[in-house]
Formats: C-alpha cells, sequence, structure tokens
C-alpha cells in the first residue's frame, strides 16, 4: 500500500493546455496515473492528450471523480489554482510550479492546513509509487516497484539515488520531492509519519540538502518517537559556501545555520547513517535492513 | 528561531536604500524624521541649512554595517556637514561604493526600539518581531537574552490584524496614547510588507522621542525576487542588481543558468540543483577544487549545455570541467549534440570528463565517441578521473 499516490489516483492537472502541463500529463498517463481532467480558464471545451479541460474546477467535478490535483501554472496564478484544488476538495495537491512569492505559498500553506489537504511542494519533482501511478516530471525508467520509501529536497539527485537503488535490486514504495523552496508542504517529518504508517514501507531513505533545518527536525522526531523503520540518509552541500544560493531558493547557509556539517551531525546522532556519496546508499540499506530488496 | 536580520551577503536579494525605503513609508503616513537626499557635499551642506538644528549624515548602501564601517557621521553645522559628507561619499563599505548620503535631522531618543516584520521560515509565517532593546546588533540581544525580543507569528491569511499590533504594543510597556501610537506603527510597517512584498521590513532603531512618538529612524526593505512580476518598480533594479555579481555570474544568469562561483579550479556543470551539489561535494571528496556550481536545470537541452560549457570554460581559473548529466526528461543525445556543437564552433578549451546516465545514454555516449569526448556512466568514476587529470 502506498503513500499520497498509487492506482487509485484520479487526478485534475491544473495549466494541461500549457508545454509543461501537456507533455507531462502525457507522461503521467503512460506511466499509468489516472488523468481525468484539466483545468485552464478560457479553454473548457477543448480535448489534451484525450483529456477533457475545464474552465474550473467544480465543472470538472460534475462530470468526473477527481481526488488528487497537480498543478503546472506560472508562478503568478499558483496561488489561485492551489487553493481551488483546496477547495474543490483534492488531496493531495502536487505543486510542481517554482518561483512562487513566499507570502502566495504561506497563504497556500496555511488553506491547505485548515482543509486538512495534504501539500506536496512548491518546487518539487513530485510523487510517484513506481509501478502504480506518479503526479510529477520525474522518469519513471529509473524507479522499481519495492519496499523503501525515499523523501528528498531535490529533483535529479532523487533519479540519481533512486537509480543506484534500482541498480541494486532494491525497490522502492513511493518516492517524492519535498521541494526546493523556503516554503514547501509537506516536510521531512510529515514525510516521516506517513511512511510510518504504511505497511508497505519497511526502509526510508531521506536525501536532504543544505539551508534550512528540515533535516534536523527529521533528526529529532526521529529520536522522540523512537521511529520504527531504518532510516538512511544522504545530504548534499558539504562543498556549498555561506551565503549563496545554490540553485534551490531554499538551500541557503545563513550564518552557521543550514549547513551540512550540522545536518549530518544530527542525524547521525539519532542513528541515521549518512552516505558519504550517494552510491553507498544501497550498501547501507541493505547493511540496515537486510530484507528489502524484491 | 526566525532570523532577525536578513543575511547581508545573498547578492541577488533585491534591496532597497533606505531613502527608499523611508519615502514609501512616508508615502503611508509612517512617522521618519526630515531630511533628504544628497550626491555632493555641498547638497549635503544645503540640506542642512534648510533643516537646521544637528544632522546625521548617512552612507547610502545596500550592505549592512556600515556605522561600524564609519559610514554614519554627525554635523553640528552646514559647513561640518558637508565635510562629513565628502568623506563619506566615495568611500567603500563592504566593497560597496557610497554614492549617496542621507541627510537628516538628529533625533533627541528617550528610547530606542528594534521593530521587524520578517519572513519565519520555521512557522511558515510572517513574524513580527519588537525589542525594547533597539539601536544594537538585534542578533547578539535575541542570542544572549532571547525574552527581550517579543515574537508575535501572524496568520498568513487575515495577516496582521489591529489586536496584534496592540499585544506587541503592550508587551513593550506602552499604554494610552503610546499604545495607539506604537501599534499604528507597526500596523503601517506591515502594511509596506504587504505592499511591496517584502521578505524584510525592518527598523532599527525606532527612536521614542521626548515627547513620546515614534519616529522610524532607521529603515530597510527586502523585496522578494519571486514577485517581481507584481512590483514593477522594481523590476529595472533587478537588472542594475545584478550587475554586482561576477562578470562571469552576470554572464551564466544572462542564459538562464544558476551559477555561483567558488574558489577552485575545476569548472562543474550539471542539471538539477541537488546533483550539481552533490557533484560539487564528491570532487571535494575525492580532493579536487569546484570553481563554481552551475545547474542547467532539470528539463534542459542541448542549447543550455552548449551555453553552460562556453560559459565554464571561458573562465581562466577553470582548469578542467566535469559535466554531469541525469537525463530524466533531458536526452543523453541531445546533450551530446551540445558538447559536440561547442567543439566543433569554439573548441574544448580545457580537458573535459562528462558523465551521462538515463534517458538515451547509450546513444549519447556514442555521440561523444564519435568527437572523441571521454564519457562515464558512475558519476563516482568521473569524479575520480576528473580530479585526476593533469594532477599527475
Amino acid at each position: 500500500m502506498p503513500i499520497l499516490v498509487g492506482r487509485k489516483t484520479r487526478a485534475i492537472v491544473w495549466g494541461i493546455t500549457g508545454n509543461q502541463g501537456s507533455f507531462h500529463s502525457k507522461l503521467m498517463k503512460e506511466y499509468g496515473t489516472q488523468i481525468v481532467a484539466g483545468v485552464t480558464p478560457g479553454k473548457g471545451g477543448n480535448i489534451v492528450n484525450d483529456v477533457s479541460v475545464f474552465d474550473t474546477a467544480s465543472a470538472a467535478l460534475e462530470t468526473t471523480d477527481a481526488n488528487s490535483s497537480i498543478i503546472f501554472v506560472p508562478a503568478p496564478f499558483t496561488k489561485d489554482a492551489a487553493m481551488e484544488a483546496i477547495d474543490a476538495g483534492l488531496n493531495p495537491v502536487v505543486i510542481i510550479t517554482e518561483g512562487i512569492p513566499a507570502r502566495d505559498a504561506m497563504v497556500i500553506l496555511a488553506y491547505a492546513k485548515q482543509h486538512g489537504t495534504i501539500i506536496v511542494g512548491p518546487n518539487t519533482p513530485g510523487v510517484i509509487t513506481p509501478g502504480e501511478a506518479k503526479l510529477g516530471i520525474m522518469p519513471g525508467e529509473v524507479f522499481k516497484p519495492g519496499t523503501v520509501g525515499v523523501a528528498s529536497r531535490s529533483g535529479t539527485l532523487t533519479y540519481e539515488i533512486a537509480q543506484s537503488l534500482t541498480h541494486s535490486g532494491i525497490g522502492q514504495s513511493t518516492c517524492l520531492g519535498i521541494g526546493g523552496d523556503p516554503y514547501t508542504g509537506l516536510n521531512f517529518v510529515e514525510v516521516l509519519k506517513l511512511f510510518r504508517d504504511d505497511p508497505g514501507t519497511t526502509a526510508l531513505v531521506l536525501i536532504g540538502e543544505i539551508g534550512g533545518s528540515a533535516e534536523e527536525e527529521a533528526a529529532r522526531y526521529i529520536s522522540e518517537t523512537d521511529y520504527p523503520k531504518p532510516v538512511v540518509a544522504y545530504v548534499a552541500g558539504r562543498g556549498a559556501p555561506p551565503g549563496k544560493r545554490m540553485g534551490h531558493a531554499g538551500a541557503i547557509i545563513t550564518g552557521t545555520e543550514g549547513t551540512a556539517a550540522a545536518k549530518i551531525e544530527s542525524l547521525t546522532s539519532v542513528g541515521v547513517t549518512v552516505a558519504d556519496v550517494p552510491s553507498d546508499l544501497p550498501r547501507i540499506l541493505e547493511k540496515q535492513a537486510p530484507p528489502i530488496s524484491h | 528561531m526566525p532570523t532577525f536580520a536578513a543575511p547581508d551577503f545573498e547578492q541577488t536579494q533585491m534591496k532597497l536604500f533606505e531613502y527608499e525605503a523611508k519615502s514609501f513609508a512616508q508615502n503611508i503616513g509612517i512617522p521618519v524624521p526630515r531630511g533628504s537626499v544628497a550626491s555632493t557635499p555641498d547638497e549635503a551642506k544645503d540640506i542642512h541649512k534648510r533643516l537646521g538644528g544637528e544632522v546625521v549624515v548617512k552612507a547610502q548602501v545596500l550592505v549592512a554595517g556600515r556605522g561600524k564601517a564609519g559610514g554614519i557621521k554627525f554635523g553640528k553645522t552646514p559647513d561640518e556637514t558637508r565635510d562629513r559628507a565628502s568623506e563619506i561619499l566615495g568611500m567603500f563599505i563592504k566593497g560597496e561604493k557610497v554614492q549617496k548620503v542621507l541627510v537628516e535631522q538628529k533625533l533627541a531618543s528617550k528610547r530606542e526600539l528594534f521593530t521587524s516584520i520578517v519572513q519565519d521560515r520555521s512557522n511558515r509565517c510572517q513574524t513580527a518581531l519588537a525589542s525594547g532593546q533597539g539601536g544594537v546588533d538585534i542578533e547578539e540581544v535575541a542570542q544572549t537574552t532571547p525574552e527581550k525580543v517579543i515574537k508575535h507569528p501572524l496568520d498568513p491569511i487575515f495577516g496582521m490584524r489591529a489586536y496584534d499590533s496592540r499585544d506587541v504594543a503592550l508587551r513593550l510597556g506602552y499604554n494610552g496614547n503610546q499604545l495607539n501610537l506604537f501599534s499604528n506603527l507597526l500596523s503601517n510597517l506591515y502594511r509596506l510588507s504587504v505592499m511591496y512584498d517584502a521578505e524584510l521590513v525592518e527598523s532599527n532603531p525606532v527612536v521614542e522621542t521626548q515627547d513620546g512618538k515614534f519616529v522610524t529612524a532607521d529603515l530597510r526593505i527586502i523585496v522578494d525576487d519571486n514577485s517581481l512580476f507584481r512590483q514593477p518598480e522594481f523590476q529595472e533594479r533587478s537588472r542594475e542588481v545584478s550587475s554586482e555579481v561576477s562578470p562571469l555570474e552576470a554572464k551564466a544568469r544572462e542564459q538562464g543558468l544558476a551559477f555561483v562561483e567558488l574558489e577552485g579550479d575545476v569548472g562543474i556543470i550539471g542539471n538539477g540543483a541537488g546533483l550539481v551539489m552533490a557533484t560539487i561535494d564528491l570532487v571535494k571528496q575525492f580532493g579536487g577544487n569546484p570553481a563554481n556550481f552551475c545547474d542547467v536545470g532539470g528539463g534542459s537541452n542541448a542549447d543550455h549545455v552548449a551555453a553552460a560549457l562556453s560559459v565554464v570554460q571561458s573562465s581562466e581559473k577553470v582548469k578542467k570541467v566535469f559535466i554531469n548529466i541525469l537525463a530524466g526528461i533531458t536526452r543523453c543525445d541531445e546533450v551530446a549534440k551540445g558538447i559536440l556543437e561547442v567543439k566543433n564552433v569554439i573548441g574544448l578549451k580545457k580537458p573535459l570528463v562528462v558523465r551521462m546516465a538515463g534517458t538515451n545514454h547509450e546513444e549519447g555516449r556514442r555521440i561523444l565517441r564519435s568527437g572523441n569526448v571521454d564519457s562515464f556512466e558512475k558519476m563516482e568514476e568521473a569524479a575520480k578521473m576528473v580530479v585526476a587529470l593533469g594532477s599527475s
């Protein structure tokens, strides 16, 4: 049983008529995801990739039974799209869009919290349950079904690590990017909770990076709850200088806060093995939790 | 823990000069000291004549810490003000040349306060900060005596309500008319943060004057870069600010690349911020020293890679280049074509190591081989190779 997305996912795509939205809705369908509708204001009545486009979420819900959503619209329109998706009762809401104003992100997150909606992102590659479905832009072929959960703050680095797991015969239950922005919905702690309650997940990989305190909070949670499943990690940015934004808006060391060293230290101190290089992860996983490969 | 002062080292932040921030503040009724901005010593003298009394002459720079650097001086007479302005104008503060000074009336203060509206990453909201210990390094106050900094998180949906600001005023010890005066000021600072999509609005100090009023003696505003689409008046500034970065960084950013210069001699290019960071870490781990962070983006094409390679190899300090591509949406054959395009048109100026994996990687490596360019499938092997290059 996966978390967040799976065979029962029926998604509405915001921005399905745009470049990214149409390209990726095609790939998501090919991967097996049920894409039941698209929403683009002013383009209602069109068909994209055999999917009907509606002007609003309520119009889409009159004829479809959607339960999830993914948003590709440009940053200026993302707050509106996300709030419409939340109001429509869709859950989760995956926000791929990058570069959303911080105040807009705060409103989206607060509104989602009021409605009990899970937001993945913004600035995320999305969520994939290998072999079932994906709401995101990740290449499906690097993943394989299995029982290791993967949560990451990065995109291509996640594919890198998923690929090395896959090549070592270690499959994944669900992989998701929590997003590279300073303000994101799901954080590592919430992901740890979801995976804890998922019988299909036997071990976890956390892929962190410099900036913020998501890794430290995860470490605290693991220690406080005596987390029942093995967790291993990799943290990118040991070689990053302070004060420089390393591509992701959230990847910046301010003062001494947010350094890779501090994050590795807090994870290690609660028993999480942190790999020196990404390709060590499969070996470490096998040592920690032998029966995970299949 | 909210960040109290915004980091002053991020070059892409959209900061406003103090005199600009104060003019925006004045427009919505926030009390600021009387004063005006000068570009020459004589202008400063004339401003003093108009103001009368004693004045303060303040360097207008975007970096913090100008007081310690000698960028704030006082003038008792217009002639003295001219001399002080002439000392400050043209000086360099943390590498930034002072082009303008703000000449303002000197305030007689009873108490100096710190107030700020910050974006609070851990609470995912804006937070109002205030302290009776203003005018000093507030981060130090927060560290040594955290109880002296009032933190009031604000609901993102409703924003700062009048009673939020009254609560802060009361906790600072004000009542009666002063409670209303201070809470109005705080509400207005919050309004500025909304009007200008500010990451930070900070006044340190807000001066409580002898007659019990409040004046923002200093004011900093930093605009959220991501909001520029709805802040048209700052879009031009965004281009000016980007001229403050190194020429190489500016060149890279023009091409749409996320680029940061580092100390070493190994040029690094990759697709995706996390992967590039991991690549830098790996090269360092094997004893190499990266010259830059260059992210061509997750879904990039041949042109992006070609542009990145051209920029990175153009740097004199770069002795060798490492391209690390994990193709998902990107296709390796496209990337390989981009690399060969650079080779054929301007030539490969530095030894190059390519790592390619993912979509169409076999085809990509075949194309590279046809152009005599080495490539690897595993990132570790490629990283070791690039470090070993030329070091034997």
